[in-house]
């Protein structure tokens, strides 16, 4: 037994020594929601680990005090029902963790699903995420501009991207800013970020799409406000307007490098928002076309009644 | 020329070609073989015709060890595409095949027929009956069972694997994104098998309620025969919802219907929900006679009653009502939001306080006692922390906030496996081991299984350990690839060796099986290792009638009470014993349903509407059959008796 064991330290330690070298992306947190998820995470191993280490020393415990080549031979084991007491200890201890971690899931729950704290009273920045086999497409409303495979974002201001699909269902998610949510294609979920140092972060589609889906990343700057500012001055300088038929193209599958654009495709393809309201998919993308989507605070739809 | 195309292959490599040629060679090996030393009247005799609850137990194990090759095969290819960054073994398409067939292969076509394999083996000699309630239905539930097995694994020559994971959600799983047979195969052969899964639960459950020998009250039941029962009556619970959600994918896929497609009023999240209204039960059907089997064994190897009966049995049955209440929490990231969310949330974690009870127990049931390192034994021991880590990973997983981080990465794939493998696969090793004895009469040799167990278990650390930590560190499961930059090559590598060991250990079950039936006495007894319950009290190997007379019940443990106690097991004269006789049309029925799903895959029309009516042909055929069994006479059971020790 004892070969188990060191096996198992060792195995641990080198776990520690491999997570120091280096940190990894969803505890090397860049913002608030991904800050407190990291503490959720790390409070739970904390307390897990506990809990594993405490099964352990009671098995090696018993292991090596009840193995039959200890135990005289006409050692007859006793007829044990259980114990109150003893039953009362192992269905309450569990309760209360388990009570204690109901209480920290479900107020990191509020927190992540609302504007990241500390940035409550900004305006955030919308940005429409959708994505397409095996691209990404970001849409910057307010901005009037379009970009493919990368996204630019403002430091120190709360993001609120607006997620959906083109295709099959996928996951938008920036490890390192925070955790991930689900893009659908008949519908529009809202993750909220924001990002609290200047930075490259990795993103991808964490949800199976197919074929391409191991490529289907893409690479997130994070910048100073004045940058970010800058960067859109440019891109209207710069970059050539987004046609309807030219989107027709981009989302047909395959990879595709970055690309930048004027406009956005939510002018002629708007998104599935209300799609699963009372009125009918008809009504609803015909009052899409004429909606600005400067207004998109009306937009702050819950989607947890559908 | 255009009718045979349908049959190609969408995305052929030499390694299916290969594998081709061999499926062929095998096949026609044994059919060869079969008529060169004339087996096929034994064959159909014995095996094809049975309604033998043992025989068809031992059909059960002999496809769940095949299946596990299977699925390990695709294992191991995942882990090896995986092993070093940009690495060029598998494409893309072929990676998805791989990972979508081990899925379904390891859950429905090697985990369920172990644990059947189980309940048919040991749940009648448990209870003291002589075959399960419904024989005919046992036997019919197999060929189902068997005919959607072989559905499935003829896929990947003939049209091409289902490509869209194991969960196969849609609208990838659709026409749109999904255009090849592959997801066909996938609806119609779990369908099929389900179809049988359903009747054997409540086969099952009609057989532990009604069926249990004089004196055996529900909490008198050995602990196997009640983790059985629970997990019968979720897969009651369970399947319809599967073979309804099934069936409407088939629709949506063969007759353009539009349940779960994204426009026309169709709803992709449908599918997920009500995959996972299933999916999620279906954890705990596995898990369950796991449980129960570890129970016995670790009270026998312990020489100790088992700690805590009764609250082992409510932690059963809270677990089970609990296992419907969870499913949302495999997709928190859908954005139902945080209300929802932190429903899911407790409901899931509120399992962790029942199966800490029975974790609790199993340590309790050992202190005090005299422990037996036996391979059974190994196993359970070891099961007990890693099967703990497993479950604190869940509830770390149930925190739904950071859920969004874990999500969809390799930590989920470290977490099921964690608790999948020491917690079911563990425990089919151990049954297998434990239970050898009793039905082909030798033990499995120690010293090689104690070989496998090391393998076993260190390839497990070795493979799923170090996903936790690439999971934490941004890697997505089910990703074919990976850049060197992102630093996962060197952990991935360990995982490599980690199921390369499993694999080697793999083996070693197979050798020891052919080294045992070679050189291990075949003078045991009925009862080689000391065991409490029931099922040892007959003889090695078990008579087709189980017990000679009808056994009188004391408690959990008639047997320990028999052997120590002085309590009579079998009063009374030996008496005529009814049989139900044997019938070819379980077997016909499941060939038929392979030929339906076969042609429901490809569109085959003429030939569905045949098989179809086959089946209600064959049905029509046993309402109109006059069948009243057979009897063993008292006098043949006496020469049996004689023949095998000794009246007992």
């Amino acid at each position: 037994m004892r070969k188990k064991w060191t096996l198992l330290t060792s195995m641990m330690a080198f776990v520690f020594i491999l997570a120091g070298c280096e940190p990894l992306l969803v505890l090397d947190p860049k913002g608030p929601q991904a800050q407190r998820q990291a503490n959720d995470i790390m409070l739970s191993i904390g307390i897990m680990s506990v809990i594993v280490i405490v099964v352990m020393v009671i098995l090696t415990f018993i292991l090596f005090k009840y193995r039959e080549s200890k135990l005289p031979d006409d050692y007859e084991p006793p007829h044990i029902h259980g114990n109150k007491w003893v039953e009362i200890v192992c269905v309450g201890v569990p309760i209360l963790i388990v009570a204690y971690l109901s209480f920290v899931s479900v107020k990191s729950n509020y927190i992540v699903e609302s504007a990241p704290e500390g940035y409550e009273n900004q305006e955030p920045l919308v940005i429409y995420a959708s994505s397409s086999d095996w691209k990404w497409h970001f849409s910057y409303p307010e901005e009037g501009i379009e970009t493919v495979n990368y996204l630019y974002i403002p430091t120190d201001r709360p993001l609120e991207f607006k997620l959906y699909s083109h295709g099959p269902i996928t996951s938008f998610w920036i490890p390192q800013l925070g955790g991930q949510k689900y893009a659908m294609s008949d519908m529009v979920t809202t993750l909220h970020l924001a990002a609290d140092a200047a930075g490259e972060f990795m993103g991808r589609n964490a949800n199976f799409s197919g074929k391409g889906f191991a490529e289907n990343t893409f690479n997130v700057t994070a910048m100073p406000q004045a940058d970010f500012d800058d960067w859109v001055k440019e891109v209207h300088e710069t970059a050539k307007p987004i046609t309807e038929s030219e989107f027709e193209k981009l989302i047909e599958p395959g990879h595709l490098g970055q690309m930048t654009f004027t406009g956005t495709h939510l002018e002629f393809s708007p998104a599935p928002e209300h799609a699963h309201n009372e009125v009918s998919d008809e009504d609803n993308n015909e009052s899409h076309e004429h909606t600005n989507h400067e207004d998109h605070t009306e937009d702050e739809t819950d989607h947890s009644g559908h | 020329m255009e009718f045979l195309e349908r049959f190609a292959i969408p995305h052929p490599s030499p390694a299916i070609y290969a594998s081709m040629v061999a499926i062929a060679l095998v096949s026609i090996g044994i059919l060869a073989g079969l008529t060169y030393f004339k087996k096929w009247g034994y064959l159909w005799r014995e095996w094809l015709t049975t309604v033998d609850h043992k025989k068809i137990g031992i059909m059960y194990l002999v496809s769940a060890l095949l299946m596990l090759f299977r699925g390990g095969a695709d294992a191991i290819m995942m882990r090896a595409q995986l092993s070093a960054p940009d690495m060029k073994l598998l494409d893309a398409q072929h990676y998805n095949e791989i990972f979508t067939t081990h899925g379904v292969v390891m859950i429905i076509f090697m985990a369920m027929p172990f644990i059947f394999a189980f309940m048919n083996l040991i749940v009648p000699l448990q209870i003291g009956a002589r075959d399960v309630a419904f024989p005919r239905l046992n036997a019919l539930s197999f060929w189902l069972f068997f005919a959607g097995a072989m559905l499935f694994n003829i896929s990947f020559v003939i049209g091409g694997s289902p490509d869209a994971g194991w969960t196969s959600y849609f609208p990838l799983a659709g026409n749109d994104f999904s255009e090849s047979v592959g997801t066909n195969y996938y609806m119609l052969a779990i369908q099929i098998s389900g179809i049988g899964s359903l009747m054997t639960g409540i086969n099952m459950c009609t057989t532990i309620l009604k069926m249990r020998a004089p004196g055996m009250t529900l909490m008198k039941m050995p602990m196997f025969t009640w983790s059985a029962f629970i997990a019968n009556v979720i897969i009651v619970f369970a399947f319809p919802v599967l073979t309804v959600a099934l069936l409407m994918g088939t629709t949506d896929r063969l007759f353009a219907t539009n349940f779960f497609t994204t426009d026309n009023g169709g709803m992709d999240m449908l599918w997920a929900n009500f995959f996972w209204i299933w999916g999620h039960p279906e954890v705990y059907i596995l898990i369950l006679p796991a449980f129960g089997l570890y129970s016995e064994i670790i009270s026998t190897f312990s020489k100790r009653n088992l700690y805590g009966y009764s609250s082992m049995v409510w932690s059963m049955v809270l677990i089970s009502l609990l296992s419907f209440l969870v499913w949302t929490h495999h997709f928190f990231t859908m954005g139902q939001g945080a209300l929802t969310n932190s429903i899911f949330s407790i409901t899931t974690m509120a399992i962790a306080v029942p199966t800490g009870v029975k974790i609790f127990n199993w340590l309790f049931t050992m202190w005090k006692g005299k422990i037996r390192f036996t391979v059974p034994m190994l196993y359970s021991v070891a099961f007990i922390p890693l099967f703990t880590i497993g479950g604190v990973t869940g509830v770390m997983l149930a925190m739904s906030a950071a859920d969004y981080q874990y999500h969809n990465t390799m930590f989920l794939v470290a977490h099921f496996h964690n608790t999948i493998i020491p917690g079911v696969v563990f425990a089919m090793l151990a049954g297998l081991t434990f239970y050898w004895p009793k039905f082909f009469g030798f033990i499995l040799n120690e010293k090689i299984g104690k070989v496998t167990f090391w393998l076993l278990t260190v390839g497990f650390v070795l493979a799923f350990f170090p996903m936790y930590i690439t999971g934490l560190d941004g890697q997505a499961r089910r990703m074919y690839t990976y850049s060197e930059a992102t630093g996962f090559g060197a952990l991935n590598m360990l995982s490599f060796a980690g199921a390369a060991l499993m694999a080697i250990g793999f083996v070693t079950i197979v050798y020891n099986i052919y080294y045992s039936f070679k050189n291990s006495s075949r003078d045991i007894g009925s009862d080689p290792w000391d065991a409490r319950s029931l099922e040892w009290a007959t003889h090695t190997p078990v008579p087709e009638y189980n017990f000679a007379r009808t056994p009188q019940i004391s408690s959990s443990e008639t047997f320990w009470d028999s052997k120590k106690n002085g309590h009579e097991l079998f009063k009374g004269e030996i008496e005529e014993i009814h049989m139900p006789n044997n019938s070819g049309i379980p077997f016909v029925m499941g060939m038929i349903f392979f030929v339906a799903g076969f042609s429901f895959i490809f569109a085959l029309w003429v030939p569905a509407v045949i098989s179809l009516i086959g089946i209600f042909i064959c049905m029509a055929m046993r309402s109109f059959e006059k069948d009243h069994g057979r009897h063993i006479s008292v006098k043949e059971i006496i020469e049996t008796e004689e023949k095998l020790g000794g009246a007992k």
